[in-house]
């Protein structure tokens, strides 16, 4: 059984412009010291997901389950989702400067942490694994920087801190949401090697929140293409990148600059993602995929089924899951499309 | 930081320089003919000149204007032109009066405010509070003199008719007789300042609260798995707590230097009385003392919150 099985998880929220369906039936599973990426634009449900998961959204409907080392989350009491979180499942977010509070001293807010769930921690214990924390991710003369203050650290320094108390109780699985997506590119490599090389000490599982295909190249095991509230594709990392089916995932894969190649401007998806409050009947990538035809605009995508032969490689697209129908599909539609010109 | 603080207290004596310029301005401006009051009707021209002279009121403005500085540096702010009592004296006798009606209506008005706002921002339009908003706005609204009166009239009046004579109608009594008589002498005055005021603080605090509700390192709190009583109140609360504090410190200020009518609402012999009175009578030295009292009052709260904040915000310490 896998560690975290997430299944037809839907959420929405009531605005008063209407209620918006931020996720809509989005299964995934993580195991145990696995990576799985969740990639997706701005607004397409992947914070909201994995913050559901874990009891941080409020005032949202939430359907679906979340089974984490067999109890289900979303039917857990807030007191009892509260002792998962920080001890079973850790969290890091985007940007490590809001993220830590400006007037504790970074020692003081890991100790918080460790005697809110472990009474055992007196303080001085509890600080004295401060500094071991901070040292095992990295941070020189931890056992003085552990009475700074937040702003007396540089961004990189700050997200270390954010996974030492992430990690400070050696939780199942970390939620690193866009942990790197604030920080320069340099410094995004360093505390993607801290993740690494504390999962393989550790043997944690890592869901990994980002719009960085490079990221996801670098870290994952596993990948959920998420798209308006959908999983799209879901593929092994290799697969993702070299056997995608999706059209949704060749457009993700398609803007990417390539490295040292000519110097052409990028590709971009045209149009923009769709309100989440007013939803198309059909696709919802419909009106900017290039293979579209009636049926994708008329009829909700299919549910996520296996594509060319590898159960664990899922997509919800109407093109055919088979190699060679699916690419006289694409000519077919493409053909369509030119004829009028 | 400290550099910061000395900076800040040449300016507030910058401030109350400027203040005494502006009060002798304005004194000699307006219609001036308290030589003559003090003389009394009957008053032949040479009795009106020998108080102006025994007054210093013959000599050329500028050289008044230094006289008075000069004492005042010296800690002398001149005597009053009635009695002859020194202003210092006057604001010696009137000050413990308003400091316990001040800090007193503080204590009760920070209590309620934040605590109401606190309230207020966790559940936000639940019937708390909508109920709380009603009420501080209620108060907020209604102007100092009407709460006061209106207080007097169903605390005082007309519990009195019918037999419980809980609170006295005003005056003081100082602490040394007891802190029950002088707490009983000040609770309505109290009441009275503290839920006008403490609307400001609700509605603050609520504000603020709300902002701070929203921010990543409380989202940060709650991943960690802590309380959420603890969310509030250390996480939250002491954020929140940075615009309360600023106007904290003008308010405060503010009423150091007098509550005008709170005091005359209740006969309290405070410095705003003690000022009202004096302007009644064109009593100049008495005018100018207060008034100065006063603005110094407001430079050293204002500095006050600065070191509050330092307290308050590490970030603001380094800087």
């Amino acid at each position: 059984m896998a560690l975290l099985e997430v299944s037809e998880l839907e959420v929405s929220f009531t605005t008063s412009d209407g209620v918006v369906q931020a996720v809509r039936g989005l299964s995934f599973d993580v195991d145990e010291g696995r990576t799985l990426a969740i990639v997706g634009e701005s607004g397409s449900g992947k914070s909201v997901a994995t913050q559901t998961i874990t009891g941080l959204t409020r005032g949202a409907t939430v359907r679906g389950t979340a089974l984490f080392r067999g109890r289900d989350l979303l039917a857990a009491s807030p007191s009892e989702l509260r002792r998962v979180r920080g001890a079973e499942i850790g969290m890091i977010f985007q940007d490590p400067l809001s993220s830590l509070h400006p007037y504790y001293r970074v020692g003081w807010q890991i100790a918080e942490m460790l005697r809110a769930h472990d009474r055992s921690f007196s303080r001085s214990k509890a600080r004295a694994r401060a500094v071991e924390l901070l040292d095992m991710v990295g941070i020189p003369a931890a056992d003085t920087r552990v009475d700074d203050y937040p702003h007396q650290f540089s961004g990189g320094m700050r997200q270390r801190v954010m996974i030492a108390m992430a990690m400070a109780l050696n939780p199942a699985l970390l939620i690193a949401d866009e942990p790197t997506t604030a920080l320069d590119v340099t410094v995004q490599a360093q505390v993607l090697n801290v993740m690494r090389r504390l999962q393989q000490d550790f043997g944690t599982a890592i869901i990994l929140i980002t719009h960085d295909l490079g990221v996801v190249a670098e870290m994952s095991d596993e990948v959920v293409v998420m798209y308006a509230g959908r999983a799209m594709e879901r593929a092994p990392r290799r697969e993702l990148f070299y056997e995608h089916h999706h059209p949704y995932t060749e457009g993700l894969l398609a803007s990417l600059p390539e490295q040292g190649g000519t110097r052409e401007r990028l590709t971009p998806i045209p149009g923009a993602p769709p309100s989440l409050i007013r939803l198309p009947p059909g696709c919802p990538f419909a009106p900017r995929c290039p293979y579209a035809w009636d049926t994708c605009r008329h009829d909700p995508p299919p549910p996520l089924a296996e594509v060319f032969g590898d159960p664990h490689h899922r997509s919800a697209c109407w093109l055919s899951g088979d190699r060679e129908v699916r690419r006289q599909q694409r000519e077919t539609v493409r053909g369509d499309l030119q004829e009028p010109a | 930081m400290i550099r910061f603080l000395i900076r800040r207290l040449a300016l507030g004596v910058v401030v109350m320089w400027l203040i005494t310029v502006a009060v002798f301005a304005l004194f000699f401006i307006a219609p001036n003919d308290v030589a003559r009051t003090l003389a009394g009707r009957q008053a032949t021209p040479e009795v009106v000149a020998s108080i102006q002279a025994r007054l210093g009121l013959d000599q050329p403005l500028w050289r008044q204007y230094l006289d008075f500085v000069g004492n005042a540096l010296h800690g002398n702010l001149g005597y009053d032109y009635y009695h002859g009592v020194p202003v210092t004296t006057i604001i010696a006798a009137a000050l413990p009066i308003t400091l316990s009606l001040a800090i007193g209506a503080s204590v009760i008005w920070l209590l309620l405010g934040v605590s109401t706002g606190i309230v207020s921002a966790v559940k936000p339009r639940s019937i708390a509070d909508r109920g709380l908003t009603v009420f501080a706005l209620f108060f907020y609204s209604m102007p100092t003199f009407l709460l006061g009166l209106l207080l007097l009239l169903y605390l005082y009046f007309y519990l009195t008719l019918a037999g419980y004579s809980w609170f006295p109608p005003g005056g003081y009594v100082p602490l040394s007789q007891g802190v029950m008589p002088w707490a009983q002498h000040l609770i309505l005055p109290w009441l009275t300042l503290a839920l006008v005021l403490a609307a400001t603080y609700t509605r603050l605090m609520r504000g603020s609260m709300l902002d701070v509700l929203g921010e990543d390192y409380i989202r940060t709190a709650r991943a960690k798995g802590i309380r959420e009583s603890r969310v509030i109140g250390r996480h939250a609360v002491r954020s929140a707590l940075t615009p309360v504090v600023t106007q904290f410190g003008i308010d405060l200020g503010q009423l150091v230097g007098g509550v005008v009518v709170t005091e005359t609402v209740f006969s309290l012999p405070g410095l705003g009385k003690t000022a009202i009175d004096a302007i009644g009578q064109q009593d100049f030295p008495v005018i100018i003392g207060i008034v100065l009292f006063a603005s110094a009052a407001v430079v050293v709260a204002n500095i006050l919150v600065d070191i509050g904040y330092a307290v308050l915000d590490p970030r603001v310490r380094l800087h």
